[in-house]
């Protein structure tokens, strides 16, 4: 499994019913629920750190979205826009993205049980200090329809570069909404995939519980691991793959300047390389790391906001030789 | 057959839709069906995320609630259709009948199965609500002896007090 599954995300949608959805708020009602949030994180059990979004950079905001913290929308970061992080960076908690909550939790690995917990738990802790939006019909009551029900997205990052280089994920995804999935690329929805990186998550939220939800969703996950492995197979017994492959290793650790899209598909096949146990190099944790660190805002944010592209990514191969090294 | 949609002309169109599995169909009037945005057969599929909810929203069926606003935020059905937004927890009441035909074809379902909020309030530290429970059933045996005992005017006193201390 390992292989194949880089994290597990679990995110609930909560709204407050006392306070119109986050479109027909005002900024100052928007601070207030913001407050209000914080005060009910008091107690929780977990220590959470707040970042008003209006109060940092464009480049910590993108270096937050990087680590899939928040949102490609909530990184324009208007008024009244909060975000908690806890300690380890594993729970996060927007206010007012598109609801008025969004707790979500990140685990290494394939957890989505694990995940679900701790998201549970916090959430249990915020309803009894906050008054919850919920309808006996239709659930847990979200700005988007999309998301009613229970509004639990629970998705894993998965690598899937030989179902990616035959095509097979675009046939595979068109057949995924029957069954209630959808499939994305790196960063969530209307993202391009990247490294042959991509977000499996249920779709349906409405009319099936949080537990059937991941039944469904590690049931499918481990069938497209299967057909992931069996087309690797395939795709290794090719001597121009395993070139490929060795070559994109020897790029890695040699280059002086490396653009972040050139250093994700060598990523990619070197994390392939090392998965079927080709290579001998860096783990696929290690990798997975790596992945998240040479990132352009979070390059920034470790080595100075002032950086050209160019600087960017003469620092970007510097760090990925000093890794393989 | 007469129109699905506006009851009045003859349905010449077949719409058939299959979203999440579910299969849907209709019969609509030429008109009804130009005006769904059924009469051409490649939708614009560059529209984004809330121009698709939108388009699902105004093939819902007219309005039936009678609604023109929701009293809470404003919003009409026409402010959550360009936005495929709802504007706060009471618009789902509000508008009701006219959301359900999207929440099931975007679902397929219409019931929510899951959890519920964990809805007891916590006062803190503050033990007073507690207090005044145990008081008040103190208040409730004594009021319950006044009146066996037959001291009507203690037993009054005793109503007042309880009446008040429970809002």
């Amino acid at each position: 499994m390992s292989e194949a599954v880089v994290s597990t995300r679990v995110r609930l949608a909560r709204n407050l019913s006392d306070y119109p959805f986050p479109i027909r708020l005002s900024d100052d009602k928007a601070k207030e629920i913001a407050d209000k949030v914080d005060e009910a994180l008091r107690d929780c059990g977990v220590r959470f750190h707040r970042i008003d979004l209006s109060t940092v950079s464009d480049t910590i905001r993108v270096a937050l979205l990087e680590r899939h913290l928040i949102s490609p929308d909530f990184v324009r970061g208007d008024k009244g826009r909060a975000v908690f992080l806890s300690d380890d960076n594993t729970v996060s908690i927007m206010v007012n993205e598109e609801d008025h909550i969004r707790l979500q939790v990140l685990r290494d690995g394939f957890e989505p049980d694990e995940a679900y917990e701790i998201a549970d738990r916090l959430d249990n802790a915020l309803s009894r200090k906050l008054n919850y939006a919920f309808h006996e019909k239709l659930g847990y009551l979200t700005q988007c329809p999309t998301n009613l029900g229970t509004g639990m997205r629970a998705s894993v990052m998965l690598h899937l570069p030989a179902l990616d280089i035959t095509g097979a994920v675009h046939r595979i995804g068109a057949n995924l909404s029957k069954l209630g999935l959808t499939i994305r690329g790196l960063y969530g929805e209307s993202t391009k995939p990247v490294g042959a990186f991509f977000q499996l998550s249920n779709q349906v939220t409405l009319g099936i519980s949080e537990k059937a939800a991941i039944a469904n969703l590690k049931n499918i996950t481990a069938q497209l691991i299967a057909q992931e492995m069996k087309a690797r197979e395939q795709l290794l017994g090719k001597i121009e793959v395993r070139d490929k492959i060795a070559r994109a290793l020897g790029v890695l650790k040699t280059a002086l300047v490396m653009d972040h899209g050139e250093a994700m598909s060598l990523l990619s096949l070197v994390r392939l390389g090392v998965a079927s146990k080709q290579l001998s190099t860096l783990s696929t944790d290690s990798i997975d790391r790596l992945i998240v660190e040479i990132q352009p805002a979070s390059v920034m944010t470790k080595f100075g906001e002032e950086m050209t592209p160019q600087e960017r990514d003469i620092k970007r191969a510097e760090m990925i030789r000093e890794r393989f090294e | 057959m007469l129109c699905q949609h506006c009851q009045k002309n003859e349905a010449t169109t077949h719409v058939k839709t299959v979203i999440n599995g579910k299969t849907a169909e209709y019969r609509l009037c030429p008109e009804c069906a130009h005006a769904l945005g059924y009469d051409h057969m490649f939708p614009d599929l560059t529209a984004d995320f809330g121009g698709i909810l939108g388009s699902f929203l105004s093939a819902a069926l007219p309005a039936r609630s009678g609604a023109t606003h929701c009293r809470l935020c404003g919003s009409t059905m026409n402010d959550i259709k360009k936005t495929g937004k709802v504007g706060c927890s009471e618009c789902y009441d509000t508008f009701f009948s006219d959301l359900m035909p999207t929440i099931r074809s975007i679902h397929g379902n219409t019931e929510h199965i899951g959890k519920r909020p964990v809805i007891e309030y916590e006062t803190s530290g503050d033990k007073q609500p507690e207090k005044d429970q145990a008081d008040v059933g103190a208040l409730r045996a004594e009021l319950k002896k006044a009146i066996e005992e037959e001291n009507f005017e203690r037993a009054a006193e005793l109503r007042d007090r309880i009446k008040e201390m429970e809002g």
